[in-house]
């Protein structure tokens, strides 16, 4: 088998379709992570246990079964009960979903890491509630999070491949369709691999500097 | 006759099925210096922090400045206080803790200036010149644009008891303020803590081991043990001729350990 560059650079546009796909996904399904990640980690605090016990269990069911067959069940089985969800729709849901758990997490450690007597600090000098958590806690609390929730991202982008399983046209499955098509599997399949590893060097060095800037959670 | 600033009465406080407080009443009165000692455990720092509503109370009334701190008038009767009621208290009162607590994301000018804007809506330059007074007096005046993460600890504390009297409060809490500090750099806040009562009419509360320092600085002083009050006078009765004999034991101990009385 020969590596043939007139291949390479015909498939190209094509490719660089699905790797535009594949960077949205990952940037809407990191935005619905972020925030639902937020709303998990806050009503897991909740004191009301009709609240906090719910939330943790979904937490738990989520992070205890494997992202392929979430997407399954939203792309596939939702159908069923009259849910139906364009491919891209309900990948961005699956991802953002199961990653949520594990941002959520990464929250909770966040504020749990601000000492107890920042808080005290904050009554005793009679702010609100809402004036502690914004200019008393958050600022505390976000920059030890950043790297770990670049971490995630990285996670994430690695794992869009995932949503070829349910027809979403991202990067891996227009290489998947042209390889399919031409008979050829090395030049797709190679470029894939280049434009995830080049992406996730970036995002190395880019991990490395954020964990240099802001430090790190539990150190 | 002036009335007390604050009125402790049948003050109950439990941790789970621990007593801390029980049944504790004292009256402290306007611009008075009182320093609380007793062992480790016998509550007195528990006071201070209900004072300061960082806990709940168990049973029992405090009135501060002539209202109930823990409890308010709704439709007649009396019902626990809500936030905005603690939050309305707790302009009267501020707090020194053991470990500072200072905003370590903030500046030292910041730390002091925070409270005094979002609290009472003064503008920044009001809230910043009174602020350079107030460090000014600590001895700190230069360090305005330092982070707390660059001083030593009797500076953290000399900015804590700056930013504590930015809001102006008529009584002031100071839970073990020098406890946490290599002994060197306790003279300089003990300093502090004496001017401030020679030049204010504050009313202060004072949690303290020192009781060199207490005996100097209190008008009155209050020996605890398991949550109640077992003797009470000026400082030159309990240090020099202590009636009880827990108070005896307790002087005892603490001059074996090597704290002047």
């Amino acid at each position: 088998m020969q590596w043939d560059w007139t291949f390479v650079a015909e498939i190209m546009p094509t490719l660089l379709q699905g790797l535009k796909l594949t960077l949205l996904i990952t940037l809407l399904s990191a935005i619905v992570a972020a925030a639902l990640g937020l709303v998990f980690a806050i009503a897991r605090r909740s004191r009301n246990p009709l609240v906090a016990r719910p939330v943790s269990f979904v937490i738990e069911f989520i992070r205890g079964t494997p992202l392929l067959v979430q997407l399954y069940f939203i792309f596939y089985v939702l159908p069923d009960v009259g849910i139906l969800l364009p491919p891209l729709v309900a990948g961005v849901i699956g991802m953002g979903l199961h990653y949520a758990t594990y941002t959520a997490e990464v929250y909770r450690a966040g504020i749990e890491n601000v000492p107890k007597g920042q808080w005290e600090a904050a009554r005793a000098t009679n702010l609100t509630t809402r004036q502690t958590w914004v200019h008393v806690i958050v600022p505390q609390a976000v920059p030890p999070m950043i790297p770990a929730l670049a971490n995630y991202l990285i996670a994430m982008f690695k794992e869009t491949p995932l949503l070829s399983a349910i027809t979403v046209l991202e990067l891996m499955n227009q290489a998947k369709s042209v390889a399919n098509s031409s008979y050829r599997y090395i030049e797709p399949m190679t470029m894939v691999g280049v434009f995830f590893l080049g992406m996730s060097l970036v995002s190395v060095v880019m991990l490395r500097w954020l964990e240099h800037r802001f430090g790190r959670l539990g150190k | 006759m002036t009335t007390p600033i604050i009125r402790i009465n049948q003050l109950d406080k439990s941790f789970g099925t621990l007593k801390v407080l029980d049944g504790l009443s004292f009256d402290v009165m306007p611009g008075e210096k009182l320093a609380l000692i007793g062992p480790s455990g016998s509550g007195k720092t528990t006071i201070l922090r209900i004072l300061m509503t960082l806990e709940t109370i168990s049973g029992g009334h405090i009135e501060v400045c002539g209202e109930q701190l823990y409890h308010m008038q709704k439709g007649g009767t009396e019902v626990p206080a809500n936030e905005a009621h603690l939050h309305h208290m707790r302009r009267h009162i501020g707090m020194v803790f053991q470990h500072f607590n200072l905003f370590p994301h903030k500046s030292v000018l910041d730390n002091v200036t925070l409270a005094p804007m979002l609290t009472k809506g003064e503008p920044k330059a009001k809230a910043e010149a009174r602020a350079m007074e107030l460090l000014d007096m600590v001895g700190l005046a230069d360090k305005a644009k330092s982070m707390p993460s660059q001083l030593s600890g009797g500076q953290k504390q000399r900015v804590a008891i700056a930013r504590a009297l930015a809001l102006q409060p008529r009584i002031m809490l100071f839970d073990e303020v020098t406890s946490a500090l290599d002994p060197e750099l306790v003279e300089e806040v003990l300093l502090v803590m004496k001017r401030l009562a020679a030049e204010t009419d504050m009313t202060m509360l004072l949690v303290t081991h020192e009781m060199g320092f207490a005996h100097e600085f209190a008008d009155r002083v209050l020996f605890f043990d398991k949550g109640r009050i077992v003797e009470q006078g000026p400082p030159d009765q309990i240090f020099r001729n202590p009636e009880h004999e827990r108070t005896q034991t307790f002087l005892r101990k603490i001059i074996a350990a090597g704290h002047r009385v």
